[in-house]
């Protein structure tokens, strides 16, 4: 099953790979990986998408804890959350696929943020499904390139993730 | 007053109280070097390979209370020290591991020596540390040591840049340390242990199983304690040995692979399991599956909560310092005067006894060939039962922890979760220097102590008066009975040909050698190399032991607990099957 893993963990120089490095020596699985420091410099965030068992999640979440850097960690899937993906998609706009893009966009409520003779850009902000439902939904041909951010995840209300 | 990187590296080692520091210089340390010869608080104890630096101050850490210490230069020095490194992680020693790195400039541009250190050992150290600002120095080795001795322990390793040795700053030692992304439990949750005392309490076969978490957190008198008090048997894994006493009745010997019939069949069979400190890894419980096939309650004890619920799911998890959670337990159980109901007890020893009657450890005694089973049992018998045993890794390690009981914590020193070949002999050195007084002795193979050989010219130099035991089979006889039980007999590689001589190669390094070939010489040998006379040399004693001997019992890969290889007086049996609810009113 798919879990959405939020990370606290110290700020400093390879916490990340300790992070990674278990993830490949225990052979888990990372789908999606972002990280960033948050309004306290001495911290990141980091959000994993990963899959696996309840056994494994919870050896996942149980060595994670571990690592002497990792301040917190919360299994989101275990109550309400939010999460939202960003996308930035090149594609081909020509002739009558130029108008049909922009009406695509608009429905998925993106933003066309870089505009040529023969291409747009679209930012487009939302779940990972969304932006896979917007894959879907387009012409594949049209697709110069995708840049994905990989999810975030937020408890929802009064959840939330500190120190 | 402003005082160098070097300096401040030297003081901190002080200020922890260390002893010795085992190590090998090279130019990134050459700073730390001067600073050490400009001091007399510790000594530094030079091997000859920085493996064996990692394995002295490991075996230092297993036989004391104390976190040992190893010192290696960049490059190659530190690509030495990872096996070392590993082997302490597996086994969850505590342990400060100091490499040099090139200067801070030099870092990545592939200079002379260099090697990420960090990045190499991040899979094998509780935690590690690249120091790149001389003001951190100080505070980094406090929680290196700090990290290192808590919770599980663990090997740390810090990696320091030359200029960052040479560069001056002001000394400050922290008293204390704190760090809010660690802090390990010490208590367990007592509504945990309230259950795991009910279940005790409702318990038709109880069984303690206990592992190297006892022995490392210091908790053998609370599991002699909590098992005397319940009247119930107990086994030992590899690294449990010395946790519980090995000659007492309640005893039921190590479990696992190796393990005697009765110590395995009662893991099989018992119905309240109390796992102290142990991780039911693949070498003690085989195959999870088979392990849960026969219904049984189980209780993890752990410091570590990643080691509950990793292979087999518990029912009662508690996380915490086994010492102070076996405390709790004991304190709960004469509270309540709760106790395991006696007549299920008495019936479950009657079969505990009718399994441990077939003797699965008997082997045939010869007036041929040395067993080396029987060089094991008279090496006991001499010491008393007494000495510091370390072993590399085969046969001779699994012999070993069979026929030598021991009786306290920190009394037997292997590579149990790595299984590191070479570990015994800088092992011995570092329990020697650990333990003046004791006796010491390493039980290897004529395989495994030539992966560190050259260590006989560190117990010269340091006159740490180790016996080596060599049971010289002319094999590596494990791989050798591997290759006979299932592959055929086809022995790949596993002769070892053109061996040296051990008498020669002993003297050469200073030390008394025996080679010793005839069954009778064996312990007159013995009492010879552990007389007054030689108590202040190191002995080799090279036993040509029998070839063909095997290890038994024997769980195969994939087999049960209660599918063991059996011994061959054993093969004939007609062994009843465990049966729930058999009546044991004739028996006995």
């Amino acid at each position: 099953m798919r879990h959405i893993l939020s990370i606290l963990l110290e700020n400093e120089a390879g916490a990340l790979s300790r992070v990674v490095g278990l993830f490949s020596a225990r052979a888990y699985n990372i789908d999606s990986l972002t990280v960033s420091t948050t309004e306290d410099p001495t911290l990141s965030r980091m959000t994993i998408v990963t899959h696996g068992s309840d056994e494994v999640i919870e050896q996942i979440t149980k060595q994670l804890n571990k690592l002497i850097e990792v301040v917190k960690v919360i299994d989101l899937n275990e109550s309400d959350h939010i999460e939202r993906e960003m996308m930035l998609i090149k594609v081909r706009a020509t002739g009558k696929d130029r108008e049909e893009m922009k009406r695509m966009a608009d429905i998925f409520r993106g933003r066309i943020i870089d505009v040529t003779e023969k291409t747009y850009t679209i930012e487009l902000t939302g779940t990972s499904e969304k932006l896979n439902a917007f894959i879907e939904a387009i012409d594949r041909s049209v697709i110069l390139e995708t840049v994905r951010t990989g999810a975030s995840g937020i408890g929802r209300g009064e959840r939330i993730l500190k120190i | 007053m402003q005082i160098s990187g070097a300096e401040i590296l030297v003081r901190s080692l002080q200020e922890e109280g260390v002893e010795f520091v085992f190590g090998y210089p090279g130019g990134a340390v050459l700073e730390i070097y001067d600073a050490i010869f400009r001091q007399q608080q510790f000594k530094h104890v030079l091997v000859r390979h920085e493996q064996a630096a990692v394995h002295a101050a490991d075996a230092y850490s297993r036989s004391s209370n104390k976190v040992g210490v190893a010192l290696v230069t960049s490059g190659p020095g530190a690509t030495n020290a990872v096996t070392g490194i590993a082997t302490a992680y597996m086994d969850s020693i505590p342990m400060v591991v100091i490499s040099g790195q090139v200067s801070t400039p030099a870092i990545g541009m592939d200079a002379f020596q260099e090697v990420d250190m960090v990045g190499i050992t991040r899979p094998c150290v509780k935690h590690n540390f690249l120091v790149k600002d001389i003001n951190e120095l100080a505070a980094t080795i406090k929680k290196a040591f700090y990290i290192a001795a808590s919770g599980r322990p663990g090997p740390v390793v810090v990696d320091i840049p030359k200029d960052v040795t040479q560069r001056l700053a002001e000394f400050h030692y922290p008293e204390s340390v704190s760090i809010r992304s660690y802090v390990p439990v010490t208590r367990g949750h007592p509504g945990q242990i309230k259950k795991a005392v009910n279940l005790l309490a409702e318990a038709k076969r109880p069984y303690i199983y206990v592992g190297g978490g006892a022995v490392q957190g210091n908790a053998s008198a609370e599991v002699t304690e909590l098992v005397k008090m319940l009247g119930v048997p107990c086994t030992n894994t590899l690294m449990g040995l010395g946790a519980y006493p090995g000659q007492d009745q309640q005893f039921l010997g190590m479990l696992g692979m190796h393990g005697t019939y009765e110590a395995n069949m009662a893991m099989q069979y018992c119905d309240v399991l109390i796992a102290v400190g142990a991780r039911f890894d693949d070498r003690v419980i085989s195959v999870p599956s088979h392990f849960l096939s026969q219904p049984k309650k189980i209780v993890h004890i752990d410091v570590d909560p990643s080691s509950i619920a990793k292979r087999v799911k518990v029912d009662v998890p508690i996380v915490g310092d086994v010492k102070h959670v076996l405390r709790d337990m004991i304190d709960l159980l004469k509270q309540t005067g709760q106790q395991v109901p006696q007549q299920h007890l008495a019936n479950w020893w009657k079969q505990i006894e009718e399994w441990r009657s077939y003797n699965s450890l008997l082997y045939t005694p010869s007036t041929e060939f040395i067993k080396p089973q029987y060089v094991v049992q008279k090496l006991y018998e001499i010491t008393g039962g007494d000495a510091i045993i370390t072993s590399d890794v085969g046969q001779h390690q699994m012999w070993a922890a069979q026929y030598y009981p021991f009786k306290r914590p920190k009394q037997w020193l292997n590579s149990g979760g790595l299984g590191t070949m070479g570990f015994g002999l800088p092992a011995a050195i570092g329990a020697q220097l650990a333990n003046p007084d004791a006796q010491v002795a390493c039980i290897t193979g004529e395989g495994s102590i030539q992966m560190n050989i050259q260590e006989l010219s560190t117990a010269k130099q340091y006159h740490t008066p180790v016996k080596v035991i060599a049971l010289n089979n002319r094999y590596l006889g494990m791989v050798r009975q591997w290759q006979e039980f299932f592959y055929g007999t086809r022995y790949s590689e596993s002769y070892m040909d053109a061996l040296p001589d051990f008498v020669k190669i002993a003297e050469a390094y200073g030390h008394v050698g025996i080679k010793v070939e005839n069954p009778a010489d064996v312990e007159p040998v013995l009492r010879e190399a552990f007389s007054p006379a030689l108590k202040e040399r190191l002995v080799f004693l090279d036993f040509r032991t029998d070839q063909s001997e095997n290890v038994f019992p024997m769980i195969q890969n994939g087999k049960g607990l209660d599918q063991m290889d059996l011994p061959p007086h054993m093969r004939d049996l007609q062994i009843a099957p465990f049966e729930n609810n058999r009546d044991y009113g004739n028996m006995c």
